[in-house]
Formats: C-alpha cells, structure tokens, sequence
C-alpha cells in the first residue's frame, strides 16, 4: 500500500508544478502587456510604468520570477484583483462555500437518482423500465445545461412562479454567514421564511447541475449491476435460495457500487465545469460565475490564481478517489 | 508449402463477410444507434445545403417582422414557418445554417484532437520511459483543469471567436485520445504478431502505423464519436457565455445567447436552437453506444 501511494504521489507532484507552470505562464502569453492592461483606459507615465516592471519583478529573469511565483503561490499569495484589489486568495474562499453548497446539492440529487434508476434498470434489463430510464439518461447525459436551464426558467419561474429566477435568497433576508452556507446559515439566523426562500433559491440550479452527474451515475449503475449479477456468486446465492431482494440489494449492489463512487468521485471536474454555466445563468455567487466575470473584466490574476485553486481542487479529489480506490480493491495496488 | 499455406489463408479472408458489413450486422442490432445514424445523416445533409434550403438569408434583417411566432401559433406567418427573432432574422433559416457551423466544429475539433492525440498516444506508447512518462504528465496537466474553464481560459488568451473555440476545445479533447491510444498500444506491443513483425524486420514507422495503430482504432473510433457531440456541446456552451461565435453568426449557442432576454415574452427563439443542440448531441451519442457495442465487445455495455 505504502509503494501505492508513493507512485501516486510521484504522479501527483510533475502534474502540480506543470499546473503553477500554465497559471505562471497565463498572464505572460496573453496579448498585450499586462501592466498596461492593468492601467485600463487612463493610460499611465513612463516612470510610473518602469516603476510598476520592477515592483512585478518583469524585469528579471524569468526562472526567478517564476521561482516567486511558485513560493508565494505555496504561501496562499496568489496576487490582488486589478478590480477589487483583494487578495485573489480571500476572494476565492469567500465565494467557494457558495458553489461548494451548490455542488454537494447537486450530487446529492443526482445519486438520490441515478442510483436507483440504474438499479431498476439492470433488474428489468432489456424492458421497458430499462429502455424508458436508459433514453431517459441518454437525453440527460446529452443535454446542452444552458438551454435546459433556460427551459426550466421559462416553465418553473415564469409561466408557474414556484421559483426565483437568480441569487442564493430574498434579499428580504439579512444575517452573517457564519459557514457561507447558505442553508445552515438561514437555519441558524432563526428568522422565518429565510430557509424555505435558501431552499427555493437552490431547487433550479440543483437540478440543472445535478442533470449530467445524474445520467452518468444511472448508465455507470446500471452496466456495473449487470456485470456483477453475471457473476458465480450471485447465481449461488440464488441457488441458495435468498429472497431476490436480499441478492439484488445486498450481495449486487455492494460490489456494483464500487465503480460508480469512483465515478461519483471522478466528477468534480464535471461539476466545476457545470457550475460555470449554472452559476452565470442562475446569478449565484460562486467561483464559476466569478471566473467568468473575471475574463470578461480581464480581470488577470483573478483568472490565474482561480485557474491554479481549482486545477489543484480537482487534482487533490482525484488523487484521494485513487487512494481510496486502491484501499478497497488491492487489484489496483499490484499495477 | 510456405506458399500454399498462405494463399489458403488468403481464400479464407475473402470468404469472411466484408468488414464494413460485419460492423453493419452489429450495429443494425442496435436500434437507437440506426436511428441516431440516420438523424445524423439529416444533419450532414442539411450542414451542407443550407444555403440552398434555407428560405431567407440567416443574417437578412425584416425589421417589421421582428418576433414573429411559428406558423401554428395565432399571429404567425408562412413565410416564416418558425418565427423570427428579436431583429427579424427567420428563425428556420437560423437553425438550418447553424447545422454548418456545429458539424464544421465538429469535424475540426475532431480531426485535429484526435490526429494529434494518436500521434502522441503512439510515441508515447513506443518510446523510452522518461518520454512517456513526459508525454502523460503534459496530459495529466490538461486533464486537471475542468475542460469548459480551460476552453474558456484559452479563448481569452486567444481572443472570442469560433476559430479559437475550436482550438480549444481540440486541445482540451486531446488528452483522452492519447491515454486511449498508449493504452492500447501497450496492450498490443506484448502481442505475438507484434513480435514477429518486428523479427520479420519491420521499422518503427511499420511497426506503428501498419502493424499496431490499425488494432487500435476501435476505441478510438467511438472516442471520436462521442467527442464529436462534446466538441459541439462545448462549442455551443462558449457560444452562449459569449466566448465563440460572435453575432451576427447563426450559431446555436450564440443564438441562445442573444435570445436569453426574450425567454419569457418569445418561447421560440429560446426553445428552437436548444431543441437543434440537443437533437444532434443525442443522435450522435445514440450513434456513438452502438459504434461501441459493434466495434469494441470488450467495452460491451452489456
């Protein structure tokens, strides 16, 4: 096990600094000179500019300014916003909770039903509960989620009026966000009516993020179910004549399961890349929508450093998943 | 005897059924896969007469036409059987040009991620291992960043167009081409045939590409397929935040995009370029279950 997890982090630690050496050279490559992109349409003096090289260090090599980045990026500096001019740091983990509540709704919606959408599937294989729920997962898994948002809008926000079309709650609601939870922190204020507008708020974006994680977890359940019923242990325990709820349930599921939390676990990087739509559709103030903002504000070190915090984010889940994975099945471990 | 052995195994081979009709037997097994091929087929055919089909030009402004609803609802007009957009632009002419640009980025996006990723996947399959193990840590490295924010983050360098989408959405796309490829590359190269070939003295240019690549393709294949709907998924997502086509361009995304301040006063304009998004994705996705089924039993979903 310890040589596993040796060789995954050997893995782990190129990979890492190849991510600093993209997010380093991010600003670089860019068209344009960054400084004067930073004094936006006022323009600057000269002195001012030679000034700004040195404070930057543009003006030594780059191996070393490199070194400085990748020291202050080990520190937690990851530069100031040229528009807010708050640490990118702080800027990003104050609106992470914001997509991380997002996010684990949404997973949690998808696995409430892909799981046992997969599982229906493959115990009426071939069907019609399987074919219905399969193209059901099918269209799921090749949805554009903009546009599925929209047509959720359209449907639940104006012809209906059940939801809120943008934000995380009312703004009828004040209180302090002790976690940046939103439905904790709702819960916590004590005013009525703050939890159920949290809630109402976070149904539209759940399901539209939630969508492609769900047909993936039903497709992934559905072919690992039907490749452990195959197995000679399944047909013993019919032999044995255990009630076809206690073989499906316990002895299949439990062994089927293992494929589908490390696809669970591999979608991070689905999630992240969702939240970006999700997010600029719904008007939720989490890193995706930020981001976004950020190129579009040219907004450079908020690009950089959001780039590097969310490259490293999915490479630590990823790296956990594996470590998990060759702790549960010692096949893994021999590779 | 050497001869004749091999000239009965010569007969053997032409008697087998045809590959492309072996692979025709398998995948007409698959329903849903006939039906998304035949969609697909529409989808060419329209990509490449649109022009000729489309009743308006896609970009003609009729001013005092603007938000018209499709034929079959009150107010709407025959010459316009799907309505029109905010500008007065016909909607129908709209989709049917947009069909060009996401079969156009499909195939680039294709062609280029995958012509680089099977070079790559083949030299790193081949090579040293300090090379290999550079090759799939670059990979690694792409791999990190959620493939939209990195698509995203290139446009930017970049500059928004549907070009620059297109590069990077190939780029971002590349990575699993070449992990596909060098897998089953290093699957192959312990094989016997492999072996004799290479005591029969073939070169490493025959070994690769005569010898090895053509065992390979089968997974690829249906990476191509189910990448061809990624490619215009993402292309349309960049569209839609603003970062690929630029209007006046018929592209799906964008059109969405243009549409979105519409979206409760003009189902249509919202509705229609989603619908033709979702349509295409599906029938190539339902194409690329049954490429996968016919062509790699091994991947089987069972």
């Amino acid at each position: 096990m310890l040589r596993y997890v040796l060789s995954r982090f050997a893995t782990f630690l190129p990979t890492f600094i190849g991510v600093t050496l993209i997010s380093f050279a991010f600003i670089r490559v860019l068209p344009g000179d960054p400084i004067i992109v930073m004094a936006g349409e006022r323009g600057m003096s000269q002195e001012r500019y030679d000034e700004l090289v040195i404070q930057f260090g543009f003006d030594r090599p780059v191996l070393v300014q490199y070194w400085e980045y990748l020291t202050g990026v080990l520190q937690g500096d990851l530069g100031t916003s040229y528009v807010t001019k708050r640490p990118v740091w702080d800027e990003f983990f104050a609106l992470f909770p914001a997509t991380l509540e997002l996010s684990i709704c949404a997973m949690i919606f998808a696995v409430a039903l892909g799981l046992p959408a997969g599982v229906i599937a493959a115990m009426n294989r071939g069907k019609f509960y399987d074919r219905a729920l399969m193209s059901t997962a099918l269209i799921g898994y090749s949805m554009p989620i903009f546009w599925w948002a929209l047509l959720l809008i359209i449907v639940f926000s104006g012809n209906l009026g059940w939801t809120p079309v943008s934000g995380r709650i009312d703004l009828l609601y004040y209180f302090p966000d002790t976690t940046g939870f939103m439905l904790i922190d709702s819960l916590l204020s004590g005013q009525s009516g703050a939890f159920t507008s949290a809630v109402r708020h976070l149904i539209l974006p759940t399901i539209v993020l939630g969508t492609i994680p769900l047909a993936v977890i039903a497709r992934q359940t559905r072919s690992a179910m039907l490749e452990v019923l195959g197995e000679d242990y399944i047909r013993t325990a019919r032999a044995k004549g255990l009630p076809p709820g206690r073989i499906n349930g316990i002895h299949a599921l439990r062994n089927a399961l293992i494929p589908v939390i490390t696809v669970i676990g591999l979608s991070v990087g689905t999630l992240l890349a969702g939240a970006i739509l999700t997010e600029t559709i719904f008007s939720w103030p989490g890193i995706g929508k930020w981001m976004v903002d950020s190129i579009f504000r040219r907004d450079y070190p908020v690009v950089q450093g959001g780039l590097l915090l969310i490259a490293v984010m999915v490479m630590v889940v990823n790296l956990t998943v594996d470590l998990l994975y060759g702790l549960i099945n010692p096949k893994i471990r021999k590779r | 005897m050497d001869h004749a052995l091999s000239k009965e195994v010569e007969t053997q081979v032409e008697q087998r059924p045809g590959r492309l009709r072996e692979f025709w037997f398998y995948f007409r097994e698959n329903r849903g896969a006939v039906f998304g091929f035949w969609i697909f087929v529409a989808f060419v055919i329209v990509a490449a007469t649109a022009p000729w089909i489309a009743p308006h030009d896609p970009t003609q402004q009729f001013r005092e036409f603007a938000l018209i609803p499709p034929v079959w609802q009150e107010g709407g007009n025959w010459s316009f059987p799907l309505g029109t957009d905010p500008l007065g632009r016909d909607m129908l002419s709209r989709l049917l040009n947009g069909a060009r640009y996401s079969f156009f980025v499909g195939i680039v996006v294709v062609v280029v991620a995958a012509s680089g990723g099977i070079l790559l996947g083949l030299l790193a399959g081949f090579s040293p291992k300090w090379l290999d193990a550079l090759i799939m840590r670059l990979m690694d490295i792409i791999l990190a960043f959620p493939s939209l924010l990195l698509a995203l983050v290139l446009v930017a360098i970049l500059g928004p167009s549907l070009t620059n989408a297109m590069i990077a959405i190939a780029i971002v796309l590349q990575p699993h081409y070449v992990r596909l490829t060098r897998a089953s590359v290093i699957g192959e190269l312990g094989k016997d045939y492999v072996t004799s070939a290479r005591v029969a003295g073939a070169g490493l240019w025959r070994l690769m590409f005569v010898t090895v690549l053509p065992n390979c393709l089968a997974p690829i294949i249906v990476q191509a397929a189910l990448s061809f709907s990624t490619a215009i998924l993402d292309a349309a997502a960049l569209g839609f935040l603003g970062m690929g086509a630029q209007p006046p361009t018929p592209e799906w995304g964008t059109m969405l995009a243009e549409a979105r301040e519409f979206i409760l006063r003009a189902w249509w304009v919202v509705t229609l370029p989603g619908l033709a998004i979702l349509i295409t994705v599906l029938a190539i996705n339902l194409m690329g279950d049954g490429l996968r089924d016919a062509l790699d039993p091994k991947l089987k979903r069972s």
